[in-house]
């Protein structure tokens, strides 16, 4: 890149005193049901081209949809996570356009009546390189509505020729727009997280960007600060990553400040982030290519989602992750690093409630989890679960040590033998020989003999020098192949340098 | 043995047929043979399913033996090329599915099957079905049988003239705006279109999707009632088919209408109606009335407005049903194609034929930035008001009597150049529609050109049976003869 | 409400990815214009507060359950494509994305 024309280069300062961003999110997220949103064509990614199709997905003459119950539940559970008003009347629209990987050259969509509208996400508020939050910020949802995906496009066949594969036609896609409250890069990708993070504990889509199951596009305009209206927008997409929303976002509100300060004017279009070059480029689009031409879908009927059924669908959502913070941080006395770090989950955050509902202490197993366990786990490229090691045996060696069986230290040697064998602790203990000596009489001719072979520093010891308690203590456990009791070796040794 | 299978009612056929006077292949082959002598003249075929015909037939007749025959057990059913089958094409009669192989059948075909009817073939008809002569097929035009210089009518064309040149006993159609019924009155058989909801529409390719109902053709009110009855009812593939009761639609054909209150709307009675319709319409209202029925005046004062409110409705539904024929998964690509772009234009350009362009262009047109509102959302708000004509006049009858078209069947190409004036001849028929209510059409006199007239009885949703139960009545009681068209020979 | 001009038709049959001819696109604006004209005679009803009907049959929340049915064997989808490589419907290079 160029110096001077590289609008990167510009005084981060400088934006924020001559323009402010104005940004809103548009994602798509594939809903996880085991069947397609009109047919019962399976979802799976992995399956062969064309091979998950059907005569409703291929969209052939004579088909009809057929709406899965269970897509509307999904998309009214993500509603109501969201804090939106869940609509109790909606319906299904075409939208008009064509392209090879629409089947029916229209997408059924929603238009006017989205199922659900006007909610809010709280996000905390963090930088891709840094995750402790800088600020907490609201960010208006506008609406989510339920939509079918379309098919993929491969371009790189032999022969100049694009391919089209249709095992995605028809998937359930849930589309959630914000309004535009986003301000920066750094609250753009901390939504993204956030967002994902709920959807995640919905347990609704597996927000996989890689597999294009969760698809973000950022609307960005400048304006003066204090201006009530809003610049024209550039629709920026292609974003294959969270980072690369960020740095998309980032990109192109320098690149829309360069152009205005240059006198230039922004031209509503839209943009392909290019991840190789780190640039938003501008694509093609049919000046047509808007006269979307809604109207109701006529082969669908209206959706009413009544109370019982918003109730009914209410009462089957797990608890949300700001709630389960709170929670954890109260109830359980958890600092709020602990509590976020242990929800930023579901799997961690249910691992945690299952080590304590099998008796560990909270902050223990708090620890455990988020120092050894993690390194044992990670490095096995495991995730905590019960599966990786059973919540009741981390329980158990947490309880071994709180009641002194085994130390702390035994406990963090133990730990890749419980995680690799599935045994239970008390087992290994036992069979190992493990347990902790606390017996005053095993231990006393180890502490004598430590105090004969280091005369100096049992010297040190009785003239005051406290520092060399440590040492004697280490020398003890060293003997005891790390099985004493640190706390009985201690009073031994007090015992044994202040009778003389 | 000597008799004309050819020529008679399913339920004729079905009586010999039980009690061994005839064998289904029988009934199978002489309809294959009246194909053979009269249809290089009538032009109602797309396809004949020789084979497949008589495979069906052995396959009825192993079911009469069994002894598990049902009513259409070894019919003869012709089938409107909209209906997606597994067995030949299915193409629209349009250039742009020319041999396309649909990888199932429409939900109707297979209940067809399931019952034991035997598929003669594929009928002709307008181009998606728009139209009302049939002369917008792709494929050939069908002379009407009573006058080889004029239409049968359309767009269910091929379906009305395969009845009428006794080419099969039944045949399904599908009826948008009256494409089963003015056809059928054209042709002088018998053509019911279902309330909406009644049949599924899954297989049938759409047209306009809050319309579009399928329905029978038959030689008589009996078969239509008995065909009914083997296609109707729910089906989980189509979201819009009525979860309600199915009666058994023959055991309201009583002969007795001594109960019924008969209205009969001033607005389809004016000065727009030839004269050499309105009397035996008239007159088929007056032999209710002697067999008890009671006649009441009502009124429709909305019917002026259907023929705008339909055409703005069923062309918006269309440019979008129309869409998916691009040449990417199926159909006709033209070979000069190059880009995407021109994929589409070229294919779509060649491969509709104008009317079918002509309706895409309105419709897109009436959904586009603008004037969705003026045409679209307004049509829709007088569908409802229309839709609530219909209701009013039936708080105070039981079924409605009305002509079925204003004149008797056109010349060939009388009406090409002409679509506003198409579109109005539909004024009768499309009210139904947009209400989504059940009507028969029933032969009931001729022209002196000797052309067959019909007339229509609208029933209220879902309530087939009383319309049935008038038409049947009608039929028994009203001693006019018809006759054959002249075609032998 | 107002003349449909050439301009309009042509839109509208871009929109819809017809190309017409100068003879069908001159038919066309007469054709439509008449039969547009013919459509203003809705303008004489008040609509005002009439609820838009959609469907035919007034019923509401229809679905399926989620359960996965067989699909199409792969021969079968592609049987009717214009060009296939056994795998990919084939379609021209697409260049644009959208
Ligand atoms: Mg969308
Ligand atoms: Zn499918």
């Amino acid at each position: 890149m160029t110096g001077a024309a590289d609008p990167m280069q510009g005084d981060g300062n400088t934006v924020s005193t001559e323009f402010e961003a104005v940004i809103g999110m548009e994602v798509h997220v594939e809903l996880n049901t085991r069947s397609k949103v009109f047919c019962g064509c399976s979802t799976n990614f992995h399956a062969p081209p064309n091979t998950n199709v059907c005569p409703v997905c291929l969209g052939m003459p004579g088909v009809l949809p057929v709406l899965n119950r269970r897509a509307v539940e999904r998309s009214v559970a993500a509603g109501i996570a969201l804090g939106c008003t869940i609509s109790r009347w909606s319906k299904m629209d075409r939208k008009n356009y064509f392209y090879p990987d629409l089947a029916k050259n229209y997408q059924i969509s929603q238009y006017d009546l989205p199922l659900s509208h006007d909610g809010v996400l709280e996000v905390d508020v963090v930088s891709p390189g840094s995750q402790t939050p800088s600020a907490s910020k609201r960010i208006r949802i506008r609406r989510a509505h339920l939509e079918e995906d379309t098919a993929r496009n491969t371009h790189a066949l032999p022969g100049g020729c694009s391919g089209v594969d249709f095992n995605r036609s028809g998937v359930p896609l849930l589309e959630i727009v914000t309004e535009p409250d986003i301000q920066n890069a750094d609250e753009a990708y901390s939504y993204l997280i956030s967002l994902r993070q709920l959807l995640l504990y919905l347990g609704i889509s597996d927000c996989n960007m890689e597999e294009g199951s969760l698809r973000a596009e950022a609307n960005i305009s400048l304006r003066r600060p204090g201006a009530t209206e809003l610049g024209v927008k550039t629709e920026v997409k292609n974003v294959a990553s969270f980072t690369g929303a960020y740095r998309a976002i980032e990109y192109e509100i320098a690149r829309q400040r360069q152009v205005l300060l240059d006198g230039g004017t922004v031209v509503q279009e839209t943009r392909g982030w290019d991840a190789d070059r780190g640039v938003t480029v501008a694509q093609r689009t049919k000046e047509s290519a808007h006269d979307y031409r809604y109207f109701p879908e006529p082969d669908l009927v209206p959706i009413v989602v009544d109370a019982a059924w918003e109730t009914e669908i209410r009462s089957g959502l797990p608890e949300l992750p700001k709630a389960r913070r709170e929670r954890f941080a109260t109830a359980l006395g958890l600092s709020s690093y602990d509590a976020t770090v242990l929800t930023a989950t579901r799997a961690i955050a249910d691992y945690f409630e299952a080590v304590v509902a099998a008796g560990a202490p909270a902050k223990p197993a708090a620890n455990w989890i988020m120092g050894d366990l993690q390194a044992v786990l990670s490095e096995r490229d495991l995730e905590p679960s019960d599966a990786a090691l059973p919540a009741a045996h981390l329980a158990a060696m947490i309880t071994l040590i709180e009641t002194g069986k085994i130390s702390g230290k035994i406990a963090k040697d133990l730990l890749p033998e419980l995680v690799d064998t599935k045994r239970p602790p008390e087992a290994l203990v036992e069979e190992k020989g493990l347990a902790q000596i606390s017996d005053a009489g095993a231990l006393r001719e180890l502490v004598r003999k430590a105090v004969a072979d280091n005369p100096g520093p049992a010297q040190d010891v009785r003239n005051g020098k406290t520092k060399a308690v440590g040492f004697l203590v280490g020398q003890v456990m060293k003997a005891s192949k790390g099985k004493a009791n640190p706390k009985v070796i201690n009073e031994l040794l007090q015992e044994e340098l202040t009778s003389e | 043995m000597s008799r004309d299978w050819f020529g008679c009612t399913a339920h004729e056929i079905s009586d010999a047929l039980r009690s061994g006077a005839v064998t289904a292949r029988e009934v199978a082959q002489s309809c294959l043979d009246r194909i053979d002598a009269v249809d290089g003249r009538v032009q109602a075929y797309v396809e004949v399913w020789r084979d497949e015909a008589l495979r069906q037939a052995d396959a009825a007749d192993a079911r009469i033996q069994a002894g598990t025959a049902g009513p259409l057990t070894g019919v003869p059913v012709s089938l409107k090329d909209v209906l997606c089958t597994q067995t030949g094409a299915t193409t629209c009669c349009s250039r742009i599915l020319e041999g396309y192989r649909s990888p199932f059948d429409a939900t109707v075909v297979r209940r067809l099957q399931e019952a034991g009817a035997v598929f003669l073939g594929k009928v002709n008809m307008d181009e998606f079905a728009m139209g009302s002569t049939t002369e917008n097929s792709a494929r050939q035009v069908t002379r009407n049988p009573w006058d080889l210089e004029r239409v049968p009518g359309g767009s269910s064309g091929g379906s009305a003239a395969s009845v009428a040149a006794d080419e099969t006993a039944i045949s399904i159609g599908s009826d948008t705006g009256g494409s089963i019924r003015q056809p059928a009155a054209f042709c002088g058989c018998v053509g019911m279109k279902p309330t909406y909801g009644r049949v599924s529409r899954y297989g049938l390719v759409a047209f306009a999707s809050s319309l579009d109902q399928i329905g029978p053709l038959a030689k008589d009110v009996r078969d239509c009632a008995t065909t009914l009855n083997v296609i109707c009812g729910r089906d989980p593939h189509d979201s819009t088919s009525a979860d309600v009761p199915v009666p058994d639609f023959t055991e309201a054909l009583t002969g007795d209408v001594g109960d019924l209150r008969i209205g009969l709307p001033r607005e389809c009675f004016t000065e727009d109606l030839s004269d050499v319709v309105r009397g035996p319409v008239i007159q088929a209202a007056r032999t209710l009335e002697d067999r008890g029925a009671t006649l009441v005046d009502v009124d429709l004062p909305l019917l002026r407005y259907a023929v705008a409110t339909y055409y703005i409705i069923c062309t918006a539904e269309a440019s979008a049903n129309l869409a998916r024929f691009d040449g990417v998964r199926y159909g006709y690509r033209d070979p000069d194609a190059k880009n995407v772009q021109d994929m589409y234009v070229l294919s779509k350009s060649r491969g509709f034929g104008p009317e079918v362009q002509r309706r895409i262009v309105l419709g897109t047109y009436v959904l586009s930035s603008g004037y969705y509102d003026a045409y679209y959302l307004k049509a829709q708000r007088v569908r409802r008001l229309i839709r609530d004509d219909y209701a009013r006049a039936f708080a105070s009858c039981d079924a409605i009597l009305m002509p079925v078209t204003p004149s008797p069947a056109y010349r060939l190409g009388e009406m090409l150049d002409d679509p506003l004036q198409m579109y109005l001849a539909d004024i009768y028929t499309i009210g139904v529609n947009l209400a989504g209510l059940p009507a028969i059409s029933v032969p009931c006199g001729k022209s002196s050109a000797g052309l067959p007239i019909g007339m229509q009885l609208v029933g209220k949703a879902f309530d087939e049976a009383t319309i049935l139960r008038a038409a049947h009545a009608y039929e028994l009681h009203a001693g006019i003869a018809l006759g054959r068209p002249a075609l032998a020979g | 409400m107002k003349e449909i001009a050439r301009s309009d038709v042509e839109y509208v049959a871009a929109l819809a990815q017809l190309k017409l001819d100068d003879a069908a696109a001159d038919r066309l604006v007469g054709e439509l214009g008449e039969i547009l004209a013919y459509m203003d005679l809705l303008n004489e009803l008040d609509t005002e507060g009439v609820e838009p009907m959609m469907h035919a049959l007034e019923v509401t929340n229809v679905y399926r359950d989620d359960v996965t049915a067989p699909s199409l064997p792969r021969e079968a989808a592609l049987q009717n494509a214009p060009r296939t490589d056994g795998a990919y419907f084939l379609v021209p290079r697409i260049l644009d994305q959208e």
